[in-house]
């Protein structure tokens, strides 16, 4: 069951019934899913959450879905020790939260399963979204799972794998000769005309709770503790809220203990308003016209980006802005230490892991989880070129040999992964 | 009569400028202003629009034109 008691404003605090809006009548700011602790904590307890299935649904009980879910399992996701990369960056307890590995490859399935689900609740027959390529994945399928139609908006120049991704579930694919920003501009005329559950606009405060499963999952797979530390790719920054809000919601219900857990965040320096506000030391962001090949961190004008700088400075964490051959090196070296193929996000969170380490703002003693958020094949792009051509040889020994002794001049990899 | 609610960023050179007195003055639209923030650096607004449509349009066309930023106050971007 859920716990949810009602929308409050994230501004000015007033509440609101649990309707599909998103936006305080009074003030114009953000709302946000309110939750009645006190009886939650009545119910959930470790043992509880325990016993639930293996993906967000576990968390059922902090969330504010009711009856059954639109699911394709996401979530619960593999938290891998990441020993050979923590050697090659110098930290001794790294740890990596492969989101790669949900349904459409993308954590973007956790925040679509629990929208998917609340549409459907409110007895929405249409789902539909602005996206820079995974929420459209997630939308897409979770729409075909629901037997709900889809309408997903996009940038005409996204990655093949992505536009791919969105089609092969029978959604109503529109690409948009514009940027995100210009196409969820697009999607804000159009919620005002449809009778759509677009999912980051009208659902948008439900969907956004399913981030902190996310956080959820790490401190229950960490043996219930907080990381020391969390590295997580920033885009609008809601990720990044949530998962500092799911951590805070385990410790107020006792399933933590308190935590010092430093909050930093990594971008593209090609779209890096939120990091530039931080080294200027403001609350104040200034929106961008983003250009990088992290095209799916390329939101220039953050929802979340003041709320973000707050817990940055809150939690002594740190921001890094790395530029595209820095992202590319991220992805490589992530693949040739730890076998996870990332998507350009990842790539900027493993480079900015990197430039924050070197800047002094993580310890090499630091229980550090960094957060991997999408799979490579779906942005194969950004790489394609940076990688060695494989060995091309005839069906013989001798062709073999020759090649290989022919390549034994060629760059070496990008991380020496650790020999036994 | 229609609404609209936006947020506008302005940058450094128009922050002294009286810019939402202007939209009032040239094209008749009523603003209400929610919520706002001015630095030396940055300055953001959050305000309604109340007005006939083609006014309205026409005075965020003429605000972007003098490099103020115009948003939908549904300036989601969470990331897709």
């Amino acid at each position: 069951m859920s716990f949810a008691k009602a929308l409050r404003c994230r501004e000015c605090g007033r509440e609101y019934p649990l309707s599909p809006s998103h936006v305080c009548e009074y003030c114009f700011g953000p709302l946000e899913v309110a939750y009645d602790y006190e009886a939650m904590a009545t119910k959930v307890s470790r043992a509880s959450i325990e016993k639930g299935p293996y993906s967000v649904w576990r968390y059922a009980d902090l969330l504010p879905c009711e009856g059954e879910p639109v699911d394709l399992q996401a979530g619960f996701t593999p938290l891998l020790r990441a020993d050979n990369l923590g050697r090659a960056l110098g930290l001794s307890q790294l740890y990596l939260k492969n989101d790669c590995v949900n349904p459409t490859w993308s954590f973007k399935d956790r925040v679509v399963t629990v929208a998917a689900t609340k549409a459907r609740e409110f007895g929405f027959t249409t789902l539909a979204c602005a996206s820079t390529g995974n929420l459209a994945n997630a939308v897409a399928a979770h729409a075909a799972r629901a037997g709900l139609e889809a309408f997903v908006f996009v940038p005409s120049d996204l990655e093949a794998g992505k536009l791919l991704g969105s089609k092969v579930y029978g959604a109503n694919l529109v690409a948009v000769d514009g940027s995100y920003d210009e196409v969820n501009r697009l999607c804000a005329e159009l919620g005002d005309k449809h009778n759509w559950a677009f999912v980051n606009i009208n659902i948008r405060p439900y969907y956004s709770e399913g981030s902190k499963t996310i956080a959820f999952e790490t401190a229950e797979q960490l043996g219930w503790r907080a990381p020391d530390h969390c590295i997580v790719p920033l885009a609008s920054g809601s990720l990044y809220g949530k998962i500092w809000k799911g951590l805070q919601e385990l410790a107020k219900l006792g399933l933590i203990d308190p935590f010092q857990t430093k909050m930093s965040g990594c971008q593209a320096a090609g779209c890096s308003p939120i990091v530039t506000a931080w080294e200027a030391d403001t609350f104040n962001f200034r929106p961008v016209r983003p250009n990088t090949i992290a095209k799916s961190l390329a939101i220039g004008n953050p929802a979340d980006g003041y709320y973000t700088l707050k817990i940055m400075k809150e939690t002594g964490g740190a921001g890094a802005a790395v530029s595209d051959e820095e992202v590319v090196e991220g992805i490589r070296l992530l693949a040739e230490s730890e076998g996870i193929f990332a998507e350009t996000a990842g790539g900027v969170t493993i480079a900015g892991l990197r430039r924050l380490i070197q800047g002094g703002h993580v310890q090499p003693d630091e229980l550090v989880v960094a957060y991997i958020t999408g799979a490579g094949l779906k942005t194969q792009e950004a790489v394609a070129d940076a990688l060695p051509a494989p060995l091309h040889i005839q069906p013989t020994l001798a062709s073999f040999e020759e090649a290989l002794a022919q390549r034994s001049g060629a760059a070496a990899p990008v991380a020496s992964p650790a020999s036994e | 009569m229609a609404r609209q609610r936006v947020k506008f960023t302005f940058p450094e050179d128009q922050i002294t400028e009286p810019v939402i007195y202007e939209i009032g003055k040239r094209f008749n639209v009523i603003t209400n202003i929610r919520r706002a923030d001015v630095t030396p650096e940055v300055a953001w607004t959050i305000l309604e629009l109340d007005g006939e449509s083609a006014d309205i349009e026409a005075s965020l066309r003429w605000v972007a034109e003098k490099g103020v930023r115009v948003d939908p106050v549904e300036d989601t971007i969470i990331e897709g």
